[in-house]
């Protein structure tokens, strides 16, 4: 295909690019309130529109749930849209969230994930994305700044798709990617804006031809129109593949809905969600120098769940670890855990498993913590079981 | 006299145009849904409606019928001003990108959209100064859910969650001042409106919609279901509000009070009152205090209005 341009490499916390990405995709409205660990990215994006960078109205709303709402009403009149948030702030916006699908309002929206309350934590878990995970929305993972920053551009590519028209979430860790600076490749503005033009939203609110948002519907229609919402969000993989083509063109970066890493000959498979997926590979590389098959998948599209791609890369592996940086209380496990799990029994696939939670309000996950996580599933193997489904990791018994 | 601004001089002038259709599925007497009617007799441009969950979202709009002939949004209970916000700062920019076309945008929410679960997002677009106007429809409680009381309900009203019991007698606490929350944001225009006075009230939205800023206007319905009369009293009742000196109707502009219907010789509360069922045990002797009590609200509102008017400062 054509030639790759001069690649441009500049230092960036994962906050930074995500609100350069945004910049470069030329959002009309931006609607946020500060909530530590996203703040900077809408520090940055006010200050763009500040300096005459970005033409865009930025909104300071008075909650986050108003801040959905602003993004909501102006994506329906036609904007494209932009907002981020974390924990508490993605809890408050919940209502929204779902009618926001629903109403298949294309808006982009990144999401440093922090643990919630209580007690008070501002630091990393998945608790914050888990618990918006069935809302309807298509939810992205970066693993590093680099993706934090091609995943948002990536993201209004495919929520504004006109098959797809849903919004999309992408989430970055909180602290570990908002806040580290990591050298990464950016693109031009022309590139981005040749990738991400703008197309008008086909049902934009218009008074010469007046349509309806938001309608009631009784028991005789309502599930018909969340058929509409099912049906839809399963071409998200689709939609994001197309995506992914299109914008390795101009970056010379390939994303696809699953990232395995040494899974050719795996027997032990890990699956993550994150910046720990850099951790686990790192620590991959190492046992595979000790001939130990192991193998780390991370979930680039956590939602719609690629239960296929899933399903063919654990169909021989005779043990699988999930991680799982959040926990469903009184439930049979992790969020990640119980999809895997329904993934493995609907495709007749029958392994060893185990959920391994980790990592919750901020508790570091080190290389170490996971030289020892593999160990544990060498000898498990050895033995031919795990002694428990679930493991708390690092908690302090 | 009646508001300053006059658009429309007599009835002859409104528009003959509908754009709140009819067959909707409001109940017969319903005073909101009046207020609906004449609002939209003074759009002035592409114009769009954002409306609040309550008796005006889910009466107008079962799928697949809608009874507004131009955009309508809902979206839910307590974000509408927020949600307006979103579409008129999108308009505004994408107007300036050369994307899109301005619109007016006009919110609507009923009392308990508006004086408890939306009053965080109202005061935050009025802070954020966006060209918009928000109608607040009163009729004094949750009506759509079943007559519970809300911040708008007064003083002695009986509803399914103030009942006039044997030891409490209706709601205790006193209705919030919601102009006077508005006005303290210091908006270019507030105003209160009653479906009694079509003509002050038309005029009203008109002048709200050519002000650059955000606007509002508190207009009281009667509810034939909740304050239990029957459905011919509608606009007696409305006009009795205002005669009684119960519902001044007021306009703020930049800070300054008009009182728009001068009432020199106000009708006896009880006139207002006795016609309705949520008030009937007010006249019960042993509740006599909690009439008094509302009459002395009534008369102290009143007195207040008049000396703000004569400073002329209302915040």
């Amino acid at each position: 295909m054509s030639e790759l341009k001069q690649v441009r490499k500049i230092a960036l916390t994962g906050d930074e690019a995500v609100a350069y990405a945004a910049k470069q995709a030329d959002v009309d409205v931006i609607a946020a309130y500060p909530i530590t660990p996203q703040t900077i990215i809408v520090e940055r994006l006010s200050k763009y529109v500040a300096d005459g960078e970005l033409n865009a109205a930025f909104i300071q709303a008075e909650s986050e749930h108003s801040a959905i709402s602003i993004c909501l009403g102006a994506a329906l009149a036609g904007a494209r849209t932009f907002t981020s948030t974390a924990s508490q702030g993605l809890a408050l916006m919940h209502e929204v969230l779902h009618i926001a699908s629903s109403m298949r309002a294309p808006i982009v929206m990144a999401i440093a994930n922090r643990a919630l309350n209580s007690p008070l934590n501002i630091h990393c878990d998945h608790s914050d994305i888990m618990n918006a995970r069935d809302t309807g929305w298509v939810h992205l993972f970066a693993n590093n700044v680099q993706q934090a920053y091609d995943l948002t551009i990536m993201a209004f590519k495919i929520a504004e798709d006109p098959e797809l028209l849903l919004p999309v979430s992408v989430n970055l860790d909180g602290f570990i990617l908002t806040h580290s600076v990591e050298p990464l490749e950016v693109l031009s503005d022309e590139d981005v804006q040749s990738y991400i033009p703008h197309i008008p939203y086909p049902y934009r609110i218009d008074f010469d031809r007046p349509l309806a948002y938001g309608v009631m519907a009784l028991p005789d229609t309502y599930m018909e129109f969340r058929r509409q919402l099912y049906e839809v969000i399963i071409k998200a993989p689709k939609v994001f593949r197309k995506a992914s083509e299109s914008f390795s063109k101009i970056s010379g970066r390939l994303y696809n809905l699953i990232a395995p890493y040494f899974l050719e000959d795996a027997e032990i498979i890990v699956l993550a969600l994150g910046s720990t997926v850099e951790t686990l590979r790192y620590v991959a590389r190492k046992f595979r120098g000790r001939n130990v098959k192991i193998g780390v998948v991370g979930l680039t599209m956590y939602r719609p769940f690629p239960e296929k791609e899933i399903a063919d890369t654990l169909a021989n592996a005779k043990c699988v670890a999930v991680m799982d940086r959040a926990y469903s209380y009184g439930g049979v496990g992790g969020p990640l855990y119980t999809d895997i799990l329904s993934t493995l029994y609907k495709n007749g696939i029958r392994t060893m498993i185990a959920d391994f939670i980790y990592g919750l309000g901020g508790r570091d996950f080190k290389l170490t913590d996971a030289e020892e996580l593999f160990s544990k599933l060498v000898k498990s193997v050895e033995v031919g079981r795990f002694d428990q489904d679930i493991y708390w990791w690092g908690v302090r018994e | 006299m009646e508001s300053a601004q006059k658009y429309f001089k007599t009835i002859r002038d409104v528009p003959i145009e509908d754009y709140f259709a009819p067959g909707h599925r409001l109940c017969a007497g319903c005073g909101a849904s009046l207020a609906m009617k004449l609002a939209m007799k003074a759009i002035r441009m592409p114009t769009v409606v954002v409306n609040a969950t309550g008796c005006v979202e889910v009466s107008t709009s079962l799928f697949p019928y809608v009874s507004w002939r131009l955009p309508w949004v809902h979206v839910a209970f307590e974000n509408t001003a927020a949600v307006a916000s979103g579409i008129i700062e999108a308009f505004r920019i994408l107007e300036k990108k050369e994307r899109g076309k301005m619109h007016d945008v006009i919110a609507i929410a009923g009392d308990g959209g508006t004086f408890d679960i939306g009053l965080q997002a109202l005061s935050g677009a009025l802070e954020r100064n966006h060209k918009m106007l928000y109608i607040c429809y009163d009729n004094e409680a949750y009506m759509n859910t079943g007559i519970q009381r809300s911040g708008a309900t007064p003083t002695g009203a009986a509803t399914t969650t103030s009942p006039a019991g044997k030891v409490i007698p209706g709601k205790q606490e006193r209705k919030k001042d919601l102009i006077g929350i508005v006005v303290a944001h210091r908006i270019p225009y507030a105003a209160t409106a009653s479906i009694s006075h079509p003509l002050d009230f038309i005029n009203k939205v008109r002048r709200a919609l050519e002000i650059d800023g955000p606007t509002f206007i508190h207009v009281l319905t009667p509810c034939t279901l909740g304050w239990r009369y029957p459905p011919s009293q509608t606009i007696k009742i409305a006009r009795l509000a205002v005669e009684t000196r119960y519902f001044p109707i007021i306009e703020v502009e930049n800070g300054k009070v008009r009182i728009n219907i001068k009432v020199t010789k106000p009708r006896p509360l009880e006139e207002f009152l006795e016609v309705q069922g949520r008030f009937r045990h007010l006249f019960e002797p042993e509740n006599k205090h909690i009439l008094e009590i509302l009459k002395q609200q009534v008369e102290e509102n009143w007195n207040r209005l008049l000396k703000l008017e004569e400073i002329g400062l209302y915040a």
